[in-house]
């Protein structure tokens, strides 16, 4: 368990990094109370319909986060010197996936409890979103993976991008069908339209598994080889 | 001496490890036998290979050929072994910016595997060690670049390493912080192996035992500081300030040493040996008022100088 004090560490450096704090926690707080006001005029925008696209939004607020980490970390050697401690490769995948899980906890009960005294309501199983959340949680921990390995802390600015713009456009907050069926076509080949259709699903018709079951393939699929390919990623990084 | 005492007497042996990066050769060969409690430094200008070198012997970059041990185990056979019984201090001052000294030296203690309690007494010794006490509470990125630097020393420290490696340990402090820096190298010699690298000559000229200059991937020339300025001139000079130096006497002082240059203020004599009294007895007799003598040492950039054609210092 020795890569718990690195993973200990990573946890207390983004919780006292204000950017990290602000983007992984507050942004998506903000967004959605700013948000929410427009459900009287857009049913887009009420909460239950709005809570699965700000989530996964603060998701991908963890991709930046954890990449920037884990970028920084390269280039301040930190992570140089911590290679050179007898932790094996999976302590290190451990130490900086983990401390990102509690983060995406802490997003999905402050979207959800707050939501909760706006009016969201979860028709469905609340344990099956909660579980196509995880799953997605992890894509995108792995996301940050990539990306923290593969780019440095200037270039991740916008490289996160690439993670930002599908998941917006996937339904996050804007109807997917306005843009048109190809455009609806490209956004169901990845797994973030896929999530919010399941969660959606879920919590206003009352789906069960069954219904959502190809959606929760594709997120499953995606995640695991997000992670995979961020694993692989991050173990080129440590023996050049 | 048994064979396995001579073998443990030795803390790190490379035989021909090199690197290779794409078309550049960064490190060529290099063949080293550093013994047990000996500080020996790398010393080469930048790219001369001193950090790739490094680098493979902490097991962060793979040897492209060519083999290493450190205490008698194997870099790439058995690196989890190698990274029990090494510590690093890496160019860049590689600390946890937003957490303090204690956290800093928490995380490499007990990610050596140390217990709560040992990590916490080594910390407390080193952070006094290292005049970081009063500020050990703070949180780092507000340390001064000086600091910055002690505190990463003390984190290599803290797991108690056999062997120590610290690459640039002075780069980008101002002469007083690099003095302060050098009194504390100076305390850890002799318990532990340290390999430095350094591009500072009075680093290694005042801290080494044995320093090896390295340029362009390949050990140039190995050996004690005196060793190194030792080799590249057989011949001594002697520069004596004086007054009442004469044409005549400088002609007879030539009888005896044939290389005799006038400079201002004295005389220069160039020997491969030198006797200092037979020289005052010369002199004095004949009115010479001698103000003082001094010898002249060859220096670590005159050996890199004859070495490579270049000088180190930039």
């Amino acid at each position: 368990m020795r890569f718990l004090e690195l993973a200990k560490r990573n946890l207390k450096e983004s919780f006292l990094d204000p950017l990290s704090l602000g983007l992984t926690i507050a942004l998506p707080i903000g967004l959605f109370f700013i948000l929410q006001t427009l459900g009287r005029i857009e049913d887009l925008f009420k909460p239950t319909m709005l809570a699965p696209g700000i989530v996964l939004f603060g998701f991908v607020m963890i991709v930046f986060s954890s990449g920037f980490l884990l970028a920084r970390d390269r280039e301040s050697s930190l992570l140089a010197r911590m290679l050179t401690a007898p932790l094996r490769p999976s302590d290190f995948i451990a130490a900086y996936a983990l401390p990102f899980i509690p983060i995406g906890i802490i997003q999905v009960a402050a979207i959800y409890g707050i939501g909760s005294f706006l009016g969201l309501r979860i028709s469905g199983n609340v344990g099956l979103v909660m579980l196509i959340l995880f799953v997605m949680c992890c894509g995108y921990i792995g996301i940050g993976m990539i990306l923290g390995s593969l780019v440095s802390t200037r270039q991740l600015g916008f490289t996160y991008m690439i993670v930002l713009f599908p998941t917006i456009f996937s339904g996050a907050w804007m109807p997917v069908d306005m843009m048109g069926e190809g455009f609806n076509r490209v956004v169901h080949c990845l797994p973030f339209a896929h999530a919010l259709d399941a969660t959606r699903a879920i919590m206003i018709d009352g789906a069960g598994f069954s219904d959502i079951a190809t959606n929760f393939l594709w997120v499953l699929g995606y995640s695991v080889a997000f992670l995979a390919l961020g694993v692989l990623s991050f173990k080129r990084r440590m023996l050049e | 001496m048994s064979d396995t005492m001579v073998e443990h007497a030795i803390a790190i042996q490379t035989s021909g490890i090199s690197r290779v990066f794409k078309k550049l050769r960064a490190v060529n060969s290099v063949n080293l036998t550093i013994q047990q409690g000996e500080l020996f430094s790398l010393l080469g200008p930048n790219g001369a290979g001193k950090t790739t070198t490094i680098k493979m012997l902490c097991c962060l970059l793979k040897p492209s050929s060519g083999t290493a041990t450190i205490m008698g185990h194997d870099i790439q056979k058995d690196p989890l072994a190698v990274k029990q019984i090494i510590d690093v201090s890496p160019q860049e001052t590689a600390l946890s910016e937003n957490l303090n000294a204690w956290e800093n030296l928490n995380l490499t203690g007990r990610s050596h595997g140390l217990e709560k309690s040992v990590v916490r007494q080594r910390s407390q010794e080193l952070l006094e060690m290292m005049g970081l006490m009063d500020r050990s509470k703070e949180r780092v990125k507000r340390f001064s670049g000086g600091m910055k630097r002690r505190l990463s020393i003390a984190m290599a420290l803290v797991s108690d390493p056999q062997v120590l490696f610290l690459d640039e340990p002075t780069l980008g402090l101002d002469p007083q912080s690099r003095a302060a820096m050098w009194e504390h190298i100076n305390q850890i010699k002799g318990s532990k192996t340290v390999m430095l690298t350094t591009h500072y000559l009075e680093e290694a000229d005042s801290l080494a035992d044995r320093i090896a200059i390295m340029d362009e991937g390949r050990i140039v020339v190995l050996g004690t500081s005196q060793e190194l300025k030792d080799g590249i001139s057989e011949q001594s000079v002697l520069r004596v300030e004086a007054e009442g130096l004469t044409n005549d006497v400088v002609e007879r002082l030539r009888e005896i040493y044939p290389e005799v240059t006038v400079v201002d203020g004295g005389v220069e004599i160039r020997a491969e040996k030198l006797d200092l009294y037979e020289i005052l007895d010369f002199l004095r007799p004949r009115g010479i008022v001698v103000r003082s003598t001094q010898l002249k040492q060859a220096s670590l950039d005159d050996v890199f100088l004859h070495h490579t054609g270049r000088e180190l210092r930039e």
